[in-house]
């Protein structure tokens, strides 16, 4: 067990989510008898919820900042109907459409950004708001309509990697891309470890490093090797989700910009007082979402063929669902983009099985709820196990109440009560 | 029950907090009738003993008695107090802005008719109420309406309304202007004439010699004397010297001050309340800071003090009106936290853990965190950079953790400091403005802190320490300001400041500041 732990960082909250996916996709395996993991179900999987995960990944964004926001899909339906109609009507071709998009999203995440973050309204209501106006938009501009859309605009969402080169019997581009993922993750991971003992931090053995190297590795060949196998190639909506997924990534862990979001829903006073100007960062997570949904709602009217005026509905809560289960803070400051992919890729298997089963979409609904919910309960439970930082936030807050009944039980008093009359703010 | 006798008697009062001896064997006697004030520091233990008293501390939290009206009581609850006849007003007022003066007067004690308010009678009882203060308001304005000077009445009626036998105010006229404090104490003059007995805990000694019968003074946690005012003829000197009165306690690293030239300069500084518009935090503040000096800043609760530096320091708190900032001989307008850092200056806020720290974070990446493009390479962190950062401070400051990586939740309070301060090194300022430095941490850490303060200014360094501890201040400052609502009131040099001088002129009005002769040599 410890070797395990190791193997995944020691982190619980990951080992468990990580755990949960692979338990599912296991179960599925057996009670469909082989119909989870074969390369078109793979394929179905990806295409069917590529659109929500970019928008996990924007939301994950603007849950770390301690934002929300309730209009993704509605921003969605109202860029894919705009998107589909300048096609159709005004001649766009498919990459002037898609720039069209990606600026019209820009412009809806600005209004919405200095609302939040300029205006200092909660973003809950601006983009409940939003969510109620872009919806009304999108049936304004198609007239409650369905709009068509061209076939190489389709691409983007129903589009696979062409076969190329010699006849292996499997896709090449997509092996080569299993490959060249293994090879990126290897050398960083060696790279980081170099790193490490260059400033001669700790670090892992290499026993625990390469065998978490080889069984990603297996991980991420085995699902190429069998979607390759199939009919299609891996999804062009698979390679623009990746692609996403290293650029948040790396954006958020290694860079400025990444560093501010999370001071910034940590504790919003104290990144102020050490310069961090909350503002612009608030901005750039709420425009940033917009952007994303925008770039989900082409994805989706891509793969649907046509943009309609129910585009979107739900998705919201389906992204939101995704970033908690992958272990984000309701309060802010805590969450990881590789954390909401794998929940929503939790989600999406969940969703497929059922589905697979012909279990109903009533029972679907029922299932996924208690999902997220036990999701949440155990991230609570691990943090409350591993991290004390998370209780001392719970005892702060509810110190006034707990004063009141168990003071001398709480050792958290301690260092709280003793200097009561200097501890009062002088503001 | 006639008048004199005592009401509460609490004796041996000992609370303890796991490490901490919040008090030792308090007592003190309260006579029916009177106004007793409770004096001492700040963190002397007035509060805990007045949380003893109406419960917080439930009884059996503490060992000691006490005996109200004649007969042994240990309240559990506030509820149990406050039926016994005990109410306590606490500095931060506890009224719901939103609700009226009448709703907020009989709030958990609502006037009923079966089931539903009574609203006449809750009207006319407030109306009788309010008048009983001397408040001439309508009961059905809205608390958020009226000032805090009226709040305060407010909560005095409500006291009243709840038949009170012991009213305890917990420093009534810190949040108040200079006539709002001589109305309110008028008012308890009056109740005293009713025979209401009061207790007042009050920074502000002119009033308690003012108002009270007997001082019961407090050190330390213990209870030092108690004091007739009439009978011993007891003035302000008489009470500050039992207060302050103890042996300079903490030790400090042996330091020979080098100090250089003048090279920060306010002058006229003055700043609005963020939103009673009506109020200076900063009346015409001038003050400067010389090359490897230590300026001390003392002041009681609400003079001013951190308002002054925090609007100095990117104007992050208030509206700043007018007043000049010159260094090195530059003026700067420092419009924001950047421009604040980018100019050199660095403040350690007095709140560690709501202000100064993410305590989701680790200790490398708050190390970093206040001028992280010290580590980029484009917009991109240098992970290795950060660690060699965060691991030499670590070293520098023997900050007490397994590695950097640890989250600074996990720290003890002065290792936490260590990482705040790390967290300012960093950013290798010349001004370094530290706002209660060794605020809740023990004695060992605060040695090591006054060590690390001590290098800073012998590196050439300006260094203003602001405290509300007297004898960190002596030990460690070479020149102290004081302030009293928001204006300084006096300088002395390390050599002519006692803690008695300093809590004169801490306890001065502004207009008999200007008695007091700065030594500004």
């Amino acid at each position: 067990m410890d070797f395990i732990k190791k193997l995944f960082g020691g982190d619980i909250r990951q080992l468990g989510m990580i755990g949960a996916l692979v338990f599912l996709i296991l179960f599925f395996q057996w009670s469909t008898d082989g119909l989870t993991l074969t390369p078109d179900n793979l394929n179905n999987i990806i295409r069917g919820n590529a659109h929500i995960l970019v928008l996990a990944i924007g939301m994950v964004l603007v849950i770390i900042a301690g934002h929300i926001d309730l209009s993704v899909g509605s921003v969605a339906a109202s860029v894919g109907i705009l998107v589909a109609l300048a096609m159709r009507d005004w001649g766009l071709n498919w990459f002037l459409g898609i720039l069209l998009g990606l600026a019209f999203g820009a412009l809806i995440g600005a209004w919405q950004g200095w609302w939040t973050a300029y205006v200092g309204i909660p973003a809950f209501i601006v983009t409940l708001a939003g969510m109620l106006f872009f919806r009304g938009l999108n049936q304004f501009i198609g007239k409650s309509n369905t709009i068509p859309v061209p076939e190489e605009f389709q691409t983007i969402g129903g589009g696979s990697l062409p076969e190329v080169g010699p006849d292996t019997g499997y896709n090449n581009l997509t092996v080569l891309l299993g490959l060249i993922g293994c090879a990126v993750i290897v050398l960083g991971a060696l790279r980081g470890r170099a790193r490490l003992v260059k400033i001669g931090a700790d670090v892992e053995s290499p026993a625990v490093m390469w065998t978490r190297l080889a069984l990603i590795c297996l991980v991420i060949m085995g699902a190429m090797l069998l979607i390759a196998s199939g009919t299609k190639g891996f999804p062009v909506s698979g390679l623009i989700l990746v692609a996403l997924v290293l650029f948040y990534g790396f954006l958020t862990s290694k860079t400025v910009l990444g560093r501010h979001i999370y001071a910034v829903g940590g504790n919003r006073h104290a990144a102020e007082l050490s310069g961090v100007q909350s503002k612009k960062i608030n901005f750039f997570v709420m425009a940033n979402m917009s952007v994303l949904a925008a770039l989900a709602g082409m994805m989706f009217v891509a793969r649907s063929r046509a943009s309609g005026p129910f585009d979107g509905v739900g998705w919201e809560l389906d992204a939101i669902a995704a970033v908690f289960i992958g272990g984000a803070a309701v309060t802010g400051g805590v969450g990881t983009v590789v954390g909401s992919i794998v929940g929503g890729l939790v989600m999406a298997v969940l969703n497929n099985g059922l589905q697979l089963e012909s279990i109903g979409a009533d029972r679907t609904q029922m299932i996924k709820g208690m999902v997220l919910l036990i999701a949440v309960a155990f991230d609570l439970y691990s943090k409350k196990q591993g991290k004390p930082s998370l209780i001392g936030r719970l005892m702060d807050g509810a110190k006034g109440s707990r004063a009141a009944t168990q003071p001398d039980q709480n050792p958290a008093e301690a260092e709280v009560t003793p200097t009561t009359d200097t501890i009062r703010t002088e503001n | 029950m006639t008048a004199g006798d005592v009401i509460l008697e609490m004796r041996d009062i000992t609370k303890e907090f796991p490490g901490v001896k919040a008090l030792s064997n308090v007592s003190m006697a309260v006579r029916r009738g009177e106004i007793h004030a409770i004096c001492g520091e700040n963190g002397a233990g007035k509060s805990t003993l007045m949380k003893v008293l109406s419960g917080v501390w439930p009884s059996g939290s503490y060992t000691g008695d006490i005996v109200f009206e004649g007969k042994p009581a240990g309240f559990s609850t506030i509820r149990d107090s406050e039926h016994a006849g005990i109410v306590i007003i606490h500095q931060e007022l506890a009224l719901i802005p939103e609700l009226s003066i009448a709703e907020n007067i009989f709030l958990g004690n609502e006037q009923r008719k079966g089931l539903s308010i009574d609203w006449v009678a809750t009207r006319a009882k407030a109306a009788e109420l309010l008048a009983r203060v001397g408040l001439s308001e309508d009961p059905m304005t809205k608390i958020k309406d009226i000032g805090v000077g009226k709040q305060q009445l407010v909560e005095i009626a409500k006291a009243l309304s709840k038949d009170v036998k012991l009213l305890i105010l917990d420093e009534p006229t810190a949040a108040l202007n200079e006539s709002d404090s001589q109305h309110l104490l008028q008012i308890m003059d009056g109740l005293r004439s009713k025979g209401i007995t009061q207790i007042i805990i009050s920074h502000k000694l002119n009033e308690i010699e003012q108002i009270a019968d007997s001082i019961t003074i407090i050190r330390d946690g213990m209870s030092v004397e108690t004091l007739r005012v009439k009978e011993d003829g007891v003035d302000e000197n008489r009470i500050i010297k039992g207060m302050v009165g103890r042996e300079l306690e903490s030790r400090f690293p042996e330091h020979t001050p080098q100090i250089g030239e003048t090279f920060f300069e306010v002058k006229n500084w003055r700043v609005q309340h963020p939103i009673r518009t009506d109020r200076l935090v900063c009346k015409d503040s001038s003050f400067f800071v010389r090359r490897g000096e230590i300026v001390g800043f003392a002041g009681l609760m609400g003079a001013g003090r951190t308002e002054l530096m925090r609007s100095i320091f990117g104007r992050s708190y208030g509206t700043w009106l007018s007043g000049e900032l010159i260094m090195n001989g530059q003026h700067l307008t420092l419009k924001n936290v950047p421009a604040a850092i980018g100019a050199d200056i660095a403040y350690v806020t007095e709140d560690r853990k709501t202000l100064g720290l993410n305590l989701l974070d680790d200790i490398k990446r708050t190390t970093v965190s206040a001028e992280l493009s010290k580590i980029t390479r484009g917009l991109v962190v240098d992970e290795t950079a950060e660690y060699a950062a965060a691991e030499q401070f670590r070293t520098e400051l023997r900050t007490k953790a397994p590695s950097v990586d640890e989250g600074v939740a996990k720290l003890s309070g002065g290792n936490q400091q260590k990482v705040v301060l790390a967290k300012w090194l960093f950013t290798d300022p010349e001004l370094l403005i530290l706002d209660e430095p060794t605020r809740g941490i023990d004695v060992g850490a605060k040695y090591e802190i006054y060590g690390i303060i001590q290098r800073l200014a012998a590196q050439g360094k300006g260094v203003i320490v602001v405290s509300s501890e007297l004898p960190e201040l002596l030990g460690l400052s070479d020149r102290i300001y004081t302030i009293c609502e928001g204006a300084i009131t006096g300088c002395l040099d390390k050599e002519h400041a006692t803690q008695e001088s300093l809590m004169r002129l801490m306890t001065t009005t502004t207009s008999r500041g200007a008695e007091a002769t700065p030594t500004a040599s």
